[in-house]
């Protein structure tokens, strides 16, 4: 099932027109705050009437102005995630899971047993979500936005109230809920290491423009995108590898498409499948092979683009076999090096670079 | 226990009770949906409406009941079509249960409209998007949610209802058995020689009733409360 959307909306001093499909699989819905991305959610939801446009799910029509056609939340089946969990306070955690299984049209779909499960909140059934943590609640509201039977998981940034490790905590959560369902799911969020972990494909808005849409590795991987991505510092790409091996002195071996890849420890089974985010600013490029250095890994590379920033700084994007890798690196370096577009060269990268908040499973591609 | 009281007495509490019973009950459904309309809607003419529902606390009630009778009386706007379907209000005990009505409905809206307010709407559209049609939404989510306010608003009702003096006597006058209410009663003895004692025995009741009232109001809402906040 897939969704078309379209809208066009004039607020005060800001406008929103925005045109994007949501496939099957997570599709992040990427901007900065005041980018128009809960306006989206909100205009899917129907809590917000668009000027224009058009929004359909799987050949049914929920919004179309020009037909006149608007239905109201309650009839389109979008199941909706909020930043605050909004579980219902009169109601015990079993209550809130059913609630809207009770006004589902279709009683099939996922069983409660199964998303209790998936969202181990089993030991809180019995209890009101004003004794839950941030992240109890959280998990719950998924779980009820799940059970009432959903064409579309609409999320808009559900992670975003919770501190890090509460964060931690969900995020395993979400790629089951990713893997083992097979309702699309639109993904709103401004941080680009929960898109890079959770996300296929990405929807970047800024200013209520869609800037680029594409997979993930590509759109964060694209230089010129690197102001709108959360400025140099978030700047970074995704690469996906191959647990190999677990080394005796605490590092695993990764493998990659263009070679091995040595981390500290990660915490998967020889065979399993890793997407890594690696920060731009964390990846050094050479000219030859670099002898006698601390970096164990050293990847043959080739520079697709080069974007000069306004600043000192350069984005070089490098193509390692299939996949794509960012390095931010001074322009004196850039000119000293005299790179250009096919240049043959070097990435270089920290093994301890790669924080363990930046590894996780790719999506289970269909 | 009836012996307690005398005859007339026992009426007049009888009565009292049964017109603030129905002055409560009939009120309430109305009472929801202006508090409801007033917190959630804008619309034009919104503090006439707010201006009309709170005038009885304002005015003296025996111009309230003085403008009752202009609208209900039996030649009265209203109440010349009400009785040619033969509904007379004027000097009937149906006509206290409207008068005590009218006086209490200011207390009533200002206690449900406080808890309307207090109910986060972000919460209600969850219900919509979770598949709640807004009849639903109000009677699974809102409904709920403002029982407290519903409790202490009935309760408060009720109590001012059995007190209510001045519209009633303007409006269905003192008849005893027919629409001499508790204070009309107090009244009415008060006005004959040796009737003190009967005043003062009717005097202990409404106090009593009053307290009883406020003592199950606190309790009640306490106690929803409580299951809504789940502490």
């Amino acid at each position: 099932m897939t969704m078309q959307v379209s809208l066009q909306h004039r607020f005060a001093g800001f406008a929103l027109d925005v045109a994007f499909d949501v496939p099957a699989g997570v599709t992040a819905l990427f901007g900065p705050s005041g980018s128009g991305k809960s306006s989206v959610i909100k205009a899917l939801a129907g809590l917000m009437r668009p000027d224009r446009g058009r929004i359909s799910l799987g050949g049914q029509v929920l919004l179309d102005t020009d037909q006149r056609i608007c239905l109201p939340p309650h009839r389109r089946r979008i199941g909706c995630v909020f930043q605050d969990d909004r579980l219902f306070p009169h109601l015990t955690v079993r209550q809130n899971l059913l609630y809207g299984r009770w006004f589902s049209p279709d009683k099939g779909g996922v069983s409660f047993e199964a998303v209790v499960e998936m969202l181990g909140i089993a030991p809180l059934l019995a209890r009101r979500p004003q004794t839950l943590s941030g992240g109890e609640r959280q998990r719950v509201a998924i779980g009820r936005a799940l059970l009432s039977n959903p064409q579309i998981l609409a999320m808009d940034e559900p992670l975003a109230a919770l501190d890090e490790a509460r964060k931690a905590e969900i995020m395993p959560y979400l790629e089951h809920l990713r893997d083992q369902t097979q309702i699309p799911i639109l993904y709103v969020s401004h941080s680009v290491s929960e898109i890079t972990r959770l996300a296929g494909s990405v929807v970047v808005l800024g200013k209520g423009r869609v800037l680029k849409t594409g997979p993930v590795a590509e759109v964060f991987s694209d230089p010129n995108l690197t102001p709108w991505l959360g400025g140099v510092r978030e700047a970074g790409s995704v690469i996906t590898a191959k647990v190999a091996a677990q080394d005796g002195d605490g590092l695993t071996r990764l493998d990659t498409l263009a070679g091995p890849l040595w981390l500290p420890k990660v915490d998967a089974p020889i065979g399993a499948s890793l997407r890594v985010r690696i920060a731009a600013q964390d990846v050094m490029i050479a000219l030859q092979r670099p002898d006698g250095i601390s970096a164990l890994n050293i990847l043959p590379a080739k520079v697709v683009a080069l974007r000069m920033g306004d600043g000192p700084g350069a984005m070089v994007q490098l193509r390692l076999g299939e996949d794509l890798l960012l390095a931010r690196i001074t322009q004196r370096s850039a000119v000293q090096l005299g790179l250009a577009v096919g240049a043959p060269v070097f990435a270089v990268l920290k093994s301890v670079a790669v924080a363990p908040g930046d590894i996780g499973a790719p999506p289970i591609t269909p | 226990m009836p012996d307690w009281f005398s005859p007339d007495e026992w009426r007049a509490i009888a009565l009292s009770l049964r017109v603030s019973a129905w002055a409560t009950a009939v009120s309430l459904p109305l009472g929801v949906l202006v508090a409801f309309v007033l917190a959630r809607r804008q619309f034009w003419g919104k503090q006439v409406l707010n201006g009309l529902v709170h005038l009885p606390l304002i005015l003296p009630p025996v111009v309230t009941g003085y403008l009752l009778l202009l609208a209900f009386g039996r030649k009265g706007l209203v109440g010349q079509y009400l009785d040619m379907i033969g509904v007379v209000l004027a000097f009937q005990w149906t006509g206290a249960v409207l008068a005590a009505a009218v006086m209490a409905f200011p207390l009533m809206v200002r206690a449900i409209r406080l808890s309307v307010e207090a109910v986060d709407a972000r919460v209600e559209q969850a219900a919509g998007t979770l598949g709640a049609s807004p009849p639903w939404v109000f009677a699974t989510v809102t409904l709920p949610l403002i029982l407290p306010g519903i409790i202490v608003g009935s309760v408060l009702a009720f109590a001012k209802a059995m007190g209510e003096f001045g519209a009633t006597i303007t409006f269905v006058a003192n008849i005893p058995g027919q629409t001499q209410t508790l204070p009309s009663a107090i009244y009415a003895f008060l006005q004959v020689p040796d009737g003190d004692g009967q005043a003062f025995r009717l005097v202990m009741v409404s106090i009593f009733v009053a307290m009883a009232a406020l003592a199950l109001s606190e309790w009640a809402a306490k106690a929803v409360a409580r299951r809504i906040s789940g502490a």
